[in-house]
């Protein structure tokens, strides 16, 4: 497995030192790492393209390749060991000629219209290109036709921008460990297949869109929902509500030049509402929502005997997974409706009844840091309101895309605020957006909620940050509660797999699908690698701690909702607009 | 697919449990068994052998003695590695197009041929070479060709 920096700078306080030369100069540096980690520790630029970090190494592009003094054929840095004494040239001329040739062979069969690729800036591809002074092709040779697979609601796949370097399939098998996709033929024919050369649509994939993100070209992107949004925007007959997810506005301003981890709350709002959305609202407002009605759900599951773990359900990415591989869990997964959906239902009932909107009239769009959210709101149970509560969903690239598109430059917008009341929302909402959040904020509120004191320390810090698997433990009214929070499937398998042998310690259970959380969804403008991921997260944590609620159960809209329309939290009308249920899906 | 072929692949999978590569064989014996691996099976097959059905498929599409789709009974493989290639494997398939009115992966239409290229057969000695099911044969010319196709048109 591709070692992180600072794994490899603990490594290296272990391990034994082999002195090898960097272009002549003198490294110390672990037994046992490739040279293309070593380069990386000494400071040094090397070329990749099938490599990525956190995967293991393929060494499948031949884009790394250095000379190593002594062996006869340029040697794939991303895959060799260093050993004792190796003299390496980075940068000679026979290895820029061999990295040039072998991206010119990637390029002979590749479409080259980048100005229509949904990648155009952020294609690795093209970027390597100019940078190895690529400027003609010189061998000409069979092109792909492939039909684009549009089958899923969330991955579309365009098999003719492939350049066969199996990050996503390592994504999918490493990371989620849905193994969805794999090679599939051989030689020229290869190609990239769903389970059973089925269309991606029909395969176990959960459409959490990590493999969008790892994806170096055009070849894998999100379905778009932009010309929808387009449309509804322009029809004046049409009431055009929008919701923006607690991730986007820590991630919005990247593909606007701003430095990953800028907080760019007002400025986002501003610019959405240039763009012509009647009402600019906030997910954060139903997850606050969520987390009281997924708060009581847990205060009554320990008070009543039933089912425990709880495990969250906000991920929908995570949902399908458990239908697919752990439908013995069903009873463990909360029922509790994403923020999404909440809000979605909640707009299309009582706002518009507020409004004295007929909610056939009224269009719910939604930004989101997420690829499944797209197949969650085009699941049948989504339909609460009488009409799909969502209607379209777009991913923050989709979103920055419009914004561009009708020339709004969010990074010089003033700061503005969300409309009320469905704008309304506190810091246990805005934590939502990184992997433990969701859990922190249930446990601010479930302690306060069941023993009616004050929580001193509203920071959990112990399931913050970046491992796979963090828990934690609270004393609430004599009893120890347990909690452990997972992102990124393969992680979570570690706990599930103990819930499902009977032996969890665990009383409540936080599952996001992708790696870091929302921040890190597949929705996320690219690059989203492990040090963006991080800067989101701090200004996540940011945005909690600038606001003066931080307990979702003191949201002074939520209480007025429950007073005027909900009544009782996990009640009848709750569990109606609020609440759903799953089903079990094969295992293709 | 009927109760009893499941149990068969079921019998079959067992067979192989403690082999090395239990997949390989395991898809090799299948296919003796149906002549090739339909979608249904190899799902089938994914799923008792606990190894995701994208593998399970990555694996029978590579090896192109495996087969995803229905052969013929006699399936004809043409191989055009290097070698075999130098030595006039194209002209080989020519003339193998031209005597069955096939195109390389199609069937007959009475079910008999099916007419595929292959990678390396091992045979290099005697190239161009091709495999009627699991026969060899080698130094190929369209003469040699036409004799051997008569054979199995008997
Ligand atoms: S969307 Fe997720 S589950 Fe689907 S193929 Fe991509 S990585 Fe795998
Ligand atoms: S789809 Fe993208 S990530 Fe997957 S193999 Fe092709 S180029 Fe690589
Ligand atoms: S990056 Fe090393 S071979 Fe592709």
């Amino acid at each position: 497995m591709a070692k992180t920096l600072k794994e490899m700078e603990k490594a290296k306080e272990k391990a034994n030192l082999v002195t090898i030369y960097l272009d002549g100069k003198e490294a110390k540096v672990p037994e046992g790492i490739t040279i293309l980690e070593a380069c990386r520790m000494e400071g040094f630029h090397v070329p990749t393209l099938c490599y990525m970090e956190g995967l293991s190494s393929w060494g499948g592009c031949r884009i790394c390749v250095v000379e190593v003094e002594g062996q006869p054929n340029l040697v794939a840095s991303c895959v060799t060991p260093v050993r004792e004494g190796m003299k390496i040239r980075l940068s000679s001329r026979a290895v820029r000629e061999a990295r040039k040739t072998n991206l010119e062979l990637l390029l002979s069969n590749h479409p080259l219209d980048c100005q229509l690729c949904d990648r155009n800036g952020s294609c690795e591809l093209q970027e390597l290109a100019y940078e190895f002074g690529v400027r003609e092709i010189r061998f000409g040779g069979e092109r792909k036709t492939y039909a684009v697979d549009m089958s899923s609601p969330s991955v579309k796949r365009d098999a003719n921008r492939c350049i066969l370097c199996g990050r996503c399939v390592r994504t999918c098998r490493e990371v989620q460990s849905v193994c969805a996709i794999d090679f599939a033929n051989r030689g020229f024919d290869t190609f990239i297949s769903p389970s059973l050369g089925l269309p991606l649509g029909e395969s176990v994939c959960i459409n959490c869109g990590q493999c969008i993100l790892a994806c170096p070209t055009g070849a894998l992107s999100e379905v778009s929902h932009v010309e929808m949004v387009w449309d509804a925007i322009e029809d004046p007959g049409k009431f055009v509500v929008l919701q923006t997810a607690p991730a986007v506005r820590v991630s919005i301003g990247e593909p606007f030049g701003l430095p990953a981890g800028t907080v760019t709350t007002g400025k986002m709002v501003a610019a959405f509402r240039r763009l012509g959305f009647d009402r600019v609202f906030d997910t954060n407002f139903t997850a606050d929502l969520t987390i009281i009605e997924e708060g009581h759900e847990f205060i009554g599951r320990v008070k009543k005997g039933g089912k425990l773990p709880l495990i969250t359900s906000c991920s929908p990415g995570w949902i399908k997974f458990m239908e697919h591989f752990y439908p013995e869990l069903m009873e463990n997964v909360s029922t509790c409706k994403s923020p999404q959906q909440m809000f979605g239902a909640i707009a299309k009932t009582y706002y518009a009844q507020k409004m004295g909107i007929d909610p056939k009239d009224m269009v719910v769009v939604s930004i989101m840091p997420c690829t499944a959210k797209k197949f969650e709101c085009q699941r049948d149970e989504m339909c609460a309101s009488g009409y799909q509560d969502v209607d379209f969903s777009l991913t923050t690239r989709e979103a920055a895309r419009m914004l561009k598109e009708k020339g709004i430059r969010l990074e010089e917008m003033p700061e503005e605020n969300f409309d009320d009341p469905l704008g309304i929302s506190t810091g246990a909402a805005a934590v939502f957006g990184a992997t433990g959040g969701v859990m922190e904020a249930a446990l601010r509120s479930v302690y306060e909620i069941s023993t009616g004191k004050t929580l001193e320390k509203l920071d959990f810090y112990q399931v913050r940050g970046l491992d796979g698997v963090k828990e934690a433990s609270l004393e609430i009214n004599g009893m120890e509660v347990n909690v452990a929070v997972a992102h990124g499937l393969g992680n979570a398998r570690r706990l599930l797999d103990q819930v499902k042998a009977g032996n969890s310690k665990y009383h409540f259970i936080e599952i996001m699908a992708c790696p870091g959380g929302c921040i890190g969804g597949g929705g996320q403008p690219i690059p989203t690698n492990l040090e963006i991921r991080m800067k989101r997260i701090a200004a996540i944590y940011e945005v909690d701690k600038n606001l003066p609620l931080r307990k979702s159960h003191e949201n002074p809209a939520i209480k007025k909702l429950y007073e005027e329309f909900l009544g009782e939290p996990n009640g009848e009308k709750a569990h109606h607009l609020l609440h759903t249920h799953y089903m079990p899906r094969e295992r293709i | 697919m009927e109760e009893s072929l499941y149990r068969e692949i079921e019998e079959i999978i067992e067979k192989y449990r403690e082999e090395e590569t239990p997949l390989l064989c395991v898809l090799q014996e299948v296919q003796e068994k149906f002549h090739y691996l339909p979608r249904n099976v190899l799902g089938y097959i994914a799923k008792k052998m606990n190894v995701p059905s994208s593998t399970v498929y990555g694996v029978a599409t590579f090896y192109s003695f495996f087969e995803t789709n229905p052969v013929g009974e006699y399936v004809i493989r043409v191989c055009k590695s290097t070698p075999c290639h130098v030595q006039g494997a194209f002209n080989v398939l020519q003339a193998l197009k031209r005597e069955l009115g096939l195109k390389e992966g199609e069937t007959s239409k009475d079910g008999k041929f099916t007419l595929e290229v292959t990678s390396c057969l091992g045979v290099c000695g005697v190239a161009p070479a091709m495999m009627i099911n699991d026969v060899t044969y080698g130094n190929l010319n369209d003469e040699r060709v036409r004799e051997i196709l008569a054979l199995y048109r008997r």
